[in-house]
């Protein structure tokens, strides 16, 4: 049994109503906040460790003391574009317990001297959009947003903006020329939102899910919140599993438990005679690992260290009876449907990868393709204005150096039915 | 120009610092009226916001949910990306496809991760999310589109439970 603090009575009946959220001792956090000094609330926030949950995991206090002191207009967006494939954890918070978000963001806007916040929202969630226009409804009616909130003199006002599709708009500054009205096309970094974001006003972006989490730091305490999971990936976390497993769903951990207590324990691991072939810890964008390291602790420095990523905390696990040139295949082609076309090396090189790996999926290749393609994956890396093309050499690289000996038994095999691409088909 | 949709386009765009900002909620109203952005869509809206009809039309080309083409009215959006398809999604897709056939009334389309892979394989019909789905039940979700039902009751997202147990103890 571990701590639920963003999925404790997740599906009481109500509980995205203000009624039923205030009972279970909703807005008590934003009421403590407010009777703080904002430096006082960015001090619990700092001491709570919390790291952003939406994929980078930068310490969510160091964030907001980027941004300028001073009374120049600000803005907080709430990253709710939740496009990273596997990744179905923000959603479960909007449509559940959408208030625990805007406690969050209120909160968040006080210690950062915000009054001005988007949530923008991606727009295939119709249903949880609904249901976070009805409580942000409420919470203005109640006087938590708007106007010298509860009378404590800070003000925010808050705009839901829903987004058309684009996977490239959950990056932080294809996000914000998106919510500028524009095409999706991410920005040079320097410089960094918190100082040149939103209208080139600084600007703080942060997740749903960590958003969320911050009334129950307020709640506990930043240092007792700092107490749960490990040193250095405080806290809970959502997990979302899916693929090859008995029970797919979100679930809340304490960072820092071993991946297969979440796979096999949690999600029930593969269905029966099969086992485990790779998996993808943080979303389809970081490395894969496999069944030798079910073991690994599931935090954000223990994944770093085995050269991948927590990312969003996505976990796909595909089974021993899937071919994984249909795995790369099928990544390949996402990230070549969504790369915005703006740097070469992301526009071309994610297109040759889907080529290249027709080819090998077909029988039509060498194995001095694999290299290749593994050197086209390092011409990707580290030279875009953002790291959609990482996204899918990461994935690539690691499946062609984890997987050579199958890839290339592949390309042997494969030529006997030349033309034939290698499908994913559903095995559940 | 409708009237209804002029007032909605102006809604929006006082919502912002900067009423650009409205774009896509403003083409995203006009394609509810027109049917798809179409030329006299774009018009419309870049009459209301103040820009030009090409600033839009680059926005509208960029994002999946604008329609460029005129389209079926109902869309049915078939996620295909990995964890779907690891459960049987393109072969859900090629069904759905092969009974939506050539009506006129559909928007078929394969779709990229729609974020909800723990009801893979998964749709969204009309913006509502139904899944798990199998092959078997693609008359039904057609059927409950044609005659304007409630598409496949007791398999939308909206009725499931979180899968951690513990949460709710």
């Amino acid at each position: 049994m571990s701590a639920k603090l963003l999925l404790a009575n997740i599906d009481e009946p109500g509980l995205n109503t203000l009624e039923v959220y205030e009972r279970r001792g909703g807005y008590q956090s934003l009421r403590k906040a407010l009777a703080m000094t904002p430096e006082e609330v960015l001090d619990q926030l700092k001491a709570s460790g919390i790291r952003g949950r939406g994929g980078a995991g930068f310490a969510m206090g160091t964030k907001i003391s980027f941004l300028p002191k001073g009374s120049m207009d600000k803005y907080l967006v709430c990253n709710a574009d939740e496009s990273e494939p596997g990744t179905f954890k923000d959603r479960e918070l909007m449509q559940k317990s959408p208030h625990m978000l805007i406690e969050g963001i209120v909160i968040a806007s006080h210690a950062a001297g915000i009054r001005r916040a988007f949530i923008y929202i991606r727009g295939e969630y119709v249903l949880q959009a609904d249901i976070l226009d009805a409580a942000l409804a409420e919470a203005r009616a109640a006087g938590y947003l708007g106007e010298d909130i509860l009378g404590s003199g800070h003000s925010l006002s808050l705009v839901l903006h829903r987004g058309a599709g684009a996977y490239i708009c959950g990056e932080e500054t294809g996000l914000l020329d998106s919510l500028e009205g524009k095409r999706g096309n991410p920005r040079l970094k320097p410089p960094f939102p918190a100082i040149q974001g939103l209208y080139q006003g600084p600007t703080l972006i942060n997740n749903v899910e960590t958003l969320s989490t911050v009334p129950s730091i307020l709640r506990m305490g930043g240092a007792s919140y700092a107490k749960l999971g490990v040193e250095t990936s405080t806290g809970t976390k959502l997990v979302s599993i899916s693929g090859h497993v008995r029970r797919p769903g979100n679930y809340e951990i304490e960072l820092g438990i071993p991946a297969r207590e979440i796979i096999y324990g949690l999600a029930g691991g593969p269905p029966d005679g099969r086992s485990v072939k790779c998996w993808f810890p943080g979303g389809s964008s970081s490395p894969v690992l496999t069944a030798d390291d079910l073991d690994i602790p599931y935090d954000f420095d223990s994944l770093a260290a085995a050269r991948t990523m927590l990312g969003s905390g996505a976990i796909i696990v595909v089974d021993d009876s899937t071919p994984i040139v249909a795995v790369a295949l099928k990544v390949a082609k996402f990230y070549r449907h969504e790369s915005c076309g703006k740097c070469t090396p992301c526009r071309e090189g994610t297109n040759w990868t889907v080529k290249m790996l027709e080819r090998i999926s077909s029988g039509e290749a060498t194995p001095m393709d694999l290299d290749i393609i593994a050197g086209v994956q390092q011409n990707i890396m580290g030279k875009c204005l953002c790291v959609l093309g990482d996204a899918m050499a990461m994935p690539i690289s690691s499946i062609i150096a984890k997987f050579r000996p199958e890839l290339e038994a592949h390309i042997e095999t494969a030529r006997d039915r030349a033309g034939q691409v290698e499908a994913l088909t559903g095995v559940n | 120009m409708n009237a209804e949709l002029r007032a909605e386009i102006e809604t929006h765009m006082a919502l912002y610092p900067d009423s650009r900002s409205a774009a896509l909620p403003a083409l995203e109203a006009a394609q509810r009226v027109h049917g798809w952005c179409s030329p006299e869509a774009i018009e419309e809206v870049a009459d209301v916001m103040g820009v030009t009809p090409a600033s839009l039309e680059a926005v509208a080309t960029f994002y999946d949910m604008l329609e460029t083409e005129p389209v079926g009215k109902h869309s049915v959006y078939v996620c295909t990306n990995i964890s779907c398809s690891l459960r049987g999604a393109d072969e859900l897709h090629a069904a759905i496809r092969e009974a939506a056939g050539d009506d006129a009334t559909f928007n078929v389309r394969a779709f990229e991760c729609l974020g909800a892979c723990d009801i893979a394989p998964m749709a969204s019909v009309d913006g509502v999310y139904v899944g798990p789905l199998s092959v078997e039940d693609v008359p039904q979700l057609l059927d409950d589109i044609r005659a304007g039902r409630d598409v496949l009751a007791d398999k939308q997202l909206s009725k499931r439970p979180c899968a951690d147990v513990e949460a709710n103890a």
